[in-house]
């Protein structure tokens, strides 16, 4: 199963280098992974993801949590949650038949276009990471296309709060 | 306020932490600190002849007392030869804080002479680790290495010092940072009462116990609490490797060992129990044989400090995370107080492990051959070692058979008397492990049992032992192979002993330890042996090696069947249980 797991930590050099080096270590994936600083600049949240059964997803909160920089640990898919991913994509689109059916996929999946050049259309696109994937699922025929994609953030719905 | 360079911080910091040894080695990177060491007298540094074993010195020194261990290293080949050590430490949850020198600041990431990433080399090893970057910071980052080594499960903590925030030109105001608090790293200590409840109440109910024990119950000195436990029930207990002395290896309640070269009776008595308290244990591999086939029938209670333990390997049914004695004292008072007339009766689960000790067990009577004239049997060896020294001896070991020799026959009564490496298996930590114990207890009997292929991999440090007289002694079971590879070549290579023999390029250990300055003794027949140990242990200010050539066809039994239950042992070369 998909995990989506949040953890607030000390914003420390070497800190992520940890949390990426017991993953390594333990023979966990990471599929996505985002890491800032919060409003309070000592602090980084991160959000990564990975897929695995119950009994790795608890090992891997007790993992992160067992490090000495981490403050909280909270797997999201354990309650409800929003979940954000930022996707920019280049399309080479030549022709009018191809720009029209890209401008027909954006509206659609509501996306904007951020940047256009006569050969390519750059595009924007915020949602889910499914309706990221349909999306280019959609467009992927129409020409060669570069994505970036943010990786995943999330946070628990209602009043639930991950802080210090 | 007295004003110190980042050097002479280091220093101060060390005694105001309460450190009175450390060991380790000089380098260019580490020039200032050693500088400031030579100007004071609080804090004593030895000299030892190879990082590795300044690490597994200060480790030794650490499991002998429970104190941090202090090993300061220089940068590059200093700090990677201290890896091995730090590793053995951290499988072991040793505390231990290694300070290692670094390139100036300016130079790091440049390749710069001596230059080696330690935080990153080191990361997957250690409890935690501080790449200090301003000598202001450089208290604060000691003071949280010692708190943060000693405090949870304790672990290793590595400090990376670069050169120039130790120059001595540089001085700043300094002022110890006495109490530690980290919003980010608060171990919890006290169990859950509502699980340690219900624990209590299962227990009572059993049918047939088995308390479980390991390396946690000494290292959180909960030995006293888990004997109390263990008497008042009156069950059945039995030990990790790790775990040895935390209950006496002489009382009748104790099993023996369990695991890959424990007692059938132990092993037997895992498979078959109906309630399991494992307390400061971790469900190894050594220990639990194929997880699939392990203990059927058993409801498992698990006590450890560490949340990442519980249920790793194997499920716990009442998960109880808090540290061994509060959590064992907790389950005293508990059981103390309730009302225990309809508790189950052991008798007939006694009767059946007292029938399997009977039938196969170690202890009732010896399942090996016996030693003849001219072939020293292993075990025998121990077992004299026990007798000459009343069974109250330091016993620090090496890794292979001579180890698990050590374990099954010297009967330890005391926490902290068996040091070696069960994490890590780490070939080479006995001797200086032992310099470590005997610095620490300067009149007590040390003994490293140790094999010509282990010894061999810290013999330089017979010199160490020299030059600050530890009076080691040296028990080197020689059976003139990588016995343990050996064997496992025998059971499954159809005794292809390939690179296990050394083909007569085995040094004269006797004139090896003369040259060093010590007293060897060669052994060859069985009735030299007691009065040459007997000798050896009467020469109290000398490091005594002694070679003793045994039965080089000799196999560590019993031994778990791979794949197999807990159970299932081989009991010697040709028969199974
Ligand atoms: C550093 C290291 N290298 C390799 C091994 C693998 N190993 C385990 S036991 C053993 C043989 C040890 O030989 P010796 O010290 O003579 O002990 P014996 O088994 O003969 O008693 C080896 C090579 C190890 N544990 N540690
Ligand atoms: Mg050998």
């Amino acid at each position: 199963m998909r995990r989506i797991i949040s953890v607030l930590m000390e914003n420390e050099s070497g800190a992520l280098s940890r949390v990426v080096g017991l993953f390594s270590q333990r023979g966990y994936n990471i599929d996505t992974l985002t890491v800032a600083p919060t409003d309070d600049e000592s602090l980084s949240r991160l959000t990564l993801t990975t897929t695995g059964d119950s009994r790795m997803a608890e090992q891997i909160v007790k993992q992160l949590h067992k490090l000495i920089d981490t403050l909280k640990v909270n797997d999201l898919t354990q309650g409800s949650f929003v979940e954000r991913e930022l996707m920019l994509i280049k399309i080479a689109a030549f022709n009018s038949d191809s720009r029209a059916e890209i401008m027909r996929c954006i509206e659609i999946f509501r996306g904007n276009i951020v940047d256009v050049t006569a050969a390519t259309f750059t595009l924007q696109l915020l949602g889910d990471s499914d309706k990221l994937d349909a999306f280019l699922g959609a467009v992927r025929h129409i020409g060669s296309i570069e994505v970036v994609r943010s990786g995943v953030l999330g946070i628990a719905r209602g009043d639930k709060f991950l802080r210090q | 306020m007295e004003k110190l360079s980042g050097g002479e911080i280091v220093v101060r910091a060390l005694r105001d932490a309460g450190i009175q040894f450390i060991w380790g080695y000089p380098g260019g990177a580490a020039l200032h600190i050693y500088d400031a060491l030579f100007r004071q007298e609080a804090v004593h540094h030895l000299l030892v002849r190879h990082e590795q074993a300044a690490v597994h010195a200060a480790d030794g020194f650490s499991r002998a007392t429970g104190m941090v261990g202090t090993a300061l290293v220089t940068s590059g080949p200093g700090a990677t030869n201290a890896i091995t050590g730090i590793a053995t430490a951290y499988m072991d949850s040793i505390p231990l804080v290694v300070i290692s020198g670094q390139v100036p600041l300016h130079k790091i990431g440049q390749d710069a002479f001596q230059e080696t990433d330690m935080i990153g080399v080191s990361r997957p090893i250690v409890k935690h680790s501080f790449l200090v970057t301003r000598t202001e910071d450089i208290a604060a980052a000691i003071a949280k290495a010692y708190y943060i080594a000693s405090t949870g499960r304790p672990g290793p903590v590595v400090v990376d010092i670069p050169k120039d925030i130790t120059d001595p030109s540089y001085k700043i105001p300094y002022a110890w940072p006495g109490v530690i608090n980290m919003r980010s790293y608060q171990p919890a200590e006290k169990g859950h009462r509502g699980q340690i409840k219900r624990a209590v109440q299962k227990l009572v109910e059993a049918r047939q116990p088995i308390i479980y024990s390991g390396g946690g119950v000494i290292i959180d000195n909960a030995s006293d609490h888990l004997t109390k436990l263990v008497r008042e029930l009156n069950y059945p207990i039995t030990s990790t490797l790790m775990g040895l002395g935390a209950f006496p290896g002489t009382d009748p309640l104790f099993l023996g060992m369990l695991g890959m070269h424990g007692t059938y009776e132990a092993n037997a008595a895992m498979h078959e129990a109906d309630v399991i308290l494992a307390v400061g244990a971790r469900f190894d591999d050594r220990v639990t044989n194929e997880l699939e086939k392990f203990c059927p029938e058993a409801t498992i209670i698990h006590v450890d400090i560490d949340p990442t333990s519980v249920s790793k390997n194997i499920d716990a049914h009442i998960p109880i995370v808090g540290s061994c004695s509060t959590v064992l004292r907790e389950m005293l008072s508990l059981l103390k107080k309730s009302n225990r007339d309809n508790n189950c009766d052991t008798s007939s689960w006694w009767e059946k492990i007292n029938q399997w000790r009977d039938r196969y067990g170690i202890y009732t009577a010896p399942r090996h051959a016996a030693s003849s004239e001219h072939l020293i049997k292993p075990q025998d060896v121990i077992r004299v070692l026990y007798d000459v020294t009343n069974g109250d001896a330091f016993v620090t070991s090496d890794v292979g058979q001579h180890q698990m020799f050590a374990a099954q026959y010297y009967l330890f009564d005391k926490p902290r008397q068996w040091i070696n490496s069960g994490g890590l298996g780490t070939m080479g930590f006995g001797l200086p492990a032992a310099m470590g114990v005997q610095l620490a207890f300067p009149e007590a009997d040390v003994a490293c049992v140790t094999g010509e292929g282990s010894i061999q991999m810290c013999i330089q440090e017979l010199s160490t032992c020299t030059q600050h007289r530890l009076p080691i002694k040296i028990i080197n079971l020689n059976n003139s192979a990588l016995g343990m590879v050996r064997q496992w070549q025998d059971m499954n290579y159809s005794g292809r002993h390939a690179e296990s023999l050394y083909e007569n390029s085995l040094p004269d250990f006797v004139a090896l330890a003369e040259a060093y300055g010590h007293v060897g003794m060669r052994v060859q027949q069985i009735n030299d042996l007691g009065p040459m140990m007997e000798k050896c242990f009467s020469l109290k200010d000398s490091v005594v090696f002694m070679d003793i050539v045994v039965d080089p066809e000799e196999h560590v039994y019993p031994m778990q069947v791979p794949g197999g239950a807990m159970r299932d042992l081989w009991l010697n070369k040709n028969e199974k249980s």
